[in-house]
């Protein structure tokens, strides 16, 4: 029994001696979630007693948690509204933008359709529902399945801003609220076109050409590949030299950054 | 006095625990009413109730929620259908026709069917019953309305199966007896006294898993696909729909807070909670109503 209480109190000691360490907090995006936890991970193994908490809730809320000062970094799919800004200044928090790797939005289908490359035009053609049977564009006789991610989400902005051009989604678009969840749609039905990140595409799905251009590490670094976007982190003001922000921050320039980027299947913005 | 004042002391700590709760259905309402009249106010409501355009990023926006509103209670109906006749039959079964011995083993095996997680199902019905559906009937997407209706169906079950039986049970021996004694089958004596008798309990049964069905989430944003459309022709199960409940909890994530898109969910939700609410007072209806007749046996 005594033994047990002497545990018990030094356990609790060791519990209170923790709570001390330095903390932060990342909050937002689902895409560039992964990452940060990757980071987030080696830094807490590297330096013992930092503490970092990862939230992927969505880049909107990585946003309005800057605002509120509610956390140290917000990560985001995309770049910060006007509104975000003007609210942000009036809160007097200056986001400022570190852009930390690129993504690259792949158009995926089935891996039985013969088809293999669209151009944009015919990809908008196909999500506003202009074209309904494969066999328009040269490939099976199947309906068109049409998969995409929510409206809200980073990858749908994209998506929405580099192929859609201000035309609307049709009626019987289909939407999952996941990256992996629209591959596995994907993967499950013949008939079925959809887009994840590049880290999402796998031998089960077939990622297609578009404008001619396959999405590979080159095409979407060097910017040719049409369908692609950087990822941020946003912090307020410049972080201090040297703070544990900045190395965080900054940490997608080291070797080790561009390891873990690449290795959850992003693109690192040096080429090199 | 220290008698009195522990006995006093004690009911109203007791009060004060209980009232959270109360508390909690109130502040709920008052915080969705909140977010939500900004966009009441700006927005026309007849819009917001018999447009089928959901296109709360466009510019203009637009948030009309019928096609949504449809297709809740699309999948509410279809899986109401597949569940309420299983249901009610194996309520029967349990209660007057099995022994003891089954019933004991088969009643916690069906309750076990309330405890799985919903995403669970929602695994079920996007890995394995989605390409089955589309292997087999020929569907070109497997996350439809059937889908979703099915995996409700069988989430609603546990609720209809043990009010059903507890309200068949409580129709007195004597009724059936009687039933007997006046030359009816055990079949007629099921179908013309017992179920007839127990009515009240049976329907409330029902309403209670229509309201697991119509407040579910995650399935249905899983299983059911998520296409803003009504289905033509209207009897077509193999088409995609969205739900209400999917769609607040598949835009939240990432609207930004206080815009029109942000309100309208809310407004959603809303919508949502004076429908279960209607419902809810349904199903209180007929539980008064089965609880007195069981008094009078």
């Amino acid at each position: 029994m005594k033994r047990l209480v002497c545990s018990l109190v030094l356990l609790a000691l060791a519990v209170t001696g923790q709570v001390r360490a330095e903390t932060l907090q990342i909050e937002g995006s689902t895409t560039v979630g992964p990452i940060a936890d990757a980071f987030a991970e080696y830094f807490m193994r590297t330096n013992p007693g930092l503490e970092i908490t990862v939230k992927k809730t969505g880049s909107g809320d990585g946003a309005a948690a800057l605002l509120d000062s509610r956390c140290d970094i917000a990560t985001m799919s995309r770049f910060m509204k006007d509104k975000e800004f003007q609210s942000a200044v009036a809160k007097n928090v200056f986001p400022v933008a570190h852009a930390i790797a690129m993504d690259g939005v792949c158009i995926i289908v089935h891996p039985s359709n013969t088809v293999s490359a669209l151009t944009t035009a015919q990809v908008r053609d196909i999500y506003a529902g202009k074209i309904k049977n494969w066999k328009e564009i040269g490939g099976p006789d199947a309906e068109i399945v049409i998969v995409s991610r929510d409206t809200s989400s980073g990858t749908y902005e994209t998506f929405n801003d580099k192929i859609m051009n201000e035309e609307k989604l049709a009626s019987n678009v289909e939407y999952v609220n996941s990256n992996p969840q629209a591959q596995a749609r994907v993967k499950t039905t013949t008939g079925a076109i959809g887009y994840v990140g590049l880290g999402f595409v796998d031998a089960d799905v077939k990622a297609l050409k578009i404008d001619g251009i396959a999405p590979t590490k080159q095409t979407i670094s060097n910017g040719t590949y049409p369908v692609s976007r950087p990822l941020f982190m946003f912090t307020n003001g410049y972080p201090k030299l040297g703070s544990t922000v900045f190395k965080f921050c900054t940490f997608y320039l080291t070797e080790k950054g561009q390891e873990i980027i690449l290795a959850k299947g992003f693109v690192p913005v040096t080429n090199y | 006095m220290r008698g009195f004042l522990t006995l006093h002391l004690g009911r109203t700590a007791l009060f004060l625990v209980t009232c959270t709760s109360v508390l909690a259905v109130f502040l709920i309402f008052l915080f969705v009413v909140r977010e939500a009249m900004p966009f009441l106010a700006k927005f026309s409501i007849k819009e917001f109730l018999t447009s089928t355009a959901w296109y709360p990023e466009a510019v203009p926006p637009k948030f009309g929620t019928l096609a949504l509103l449809v297709g809740s209670g699309y999948v509410t109906i279809v899986s109401i259908i597949f569940a309420v006749p299983v249901g009610i039959l194996a309520a029967v079964f349990l209660s007057d026709i099995v022994s003891m011995k089954i019933r004991n083993i088969i009643k916690p095996i069906i309750e076990i069917l309330a405890a799985i997680p919903s995403v669970a199902y929602g695994f079920f019905a996007v890995m394995v019953l989605a390409p089955w559906m589309q292997e087999k009937f020929g569907f070109s997407t497997g996350t439809n309305a059937l889908n979703a209706s099915l995996i409700l169906a069988v989430m609603a079950l546990p609720t209809i199966i043990s009010v059903s039986e507890d309200s068949i049970s409580a129709v007195g021996r004597e009724l059936r007896e009687a039933s007997y004694g006046c030359g009816a089958t055990r079949m007629e004596t099921i179908f013309k006294v017992v179920i007839p008798a127990a009515h009240s309990g049976i329907i409330a049964g029902i309403v209670l898993g229509m309201m697991r069905a119509i407040g579910e989430t995650m399935v249905v944003w899983m299983a059911s696909g998520n296409a803003a459309q009504i289905p033509s022709p209207w009897w077509d199960l193999s088409q995609s729909v969205r739900t209400l409940t999917a769609t607040i909890a598949g835009d939240m994530g990432e609207t930004e807070k206080g815009s029109p898109h942000y309100r309208a969910l809310f407004a959603a939700g809303l919508l949502l909670l004076v429908i279960i609410l209607c419902l809810n007072m349904v199903s209180e209806y007929f539980l008064i109503r089965a609880k007195q007749a069981g008094g009078k046996r």
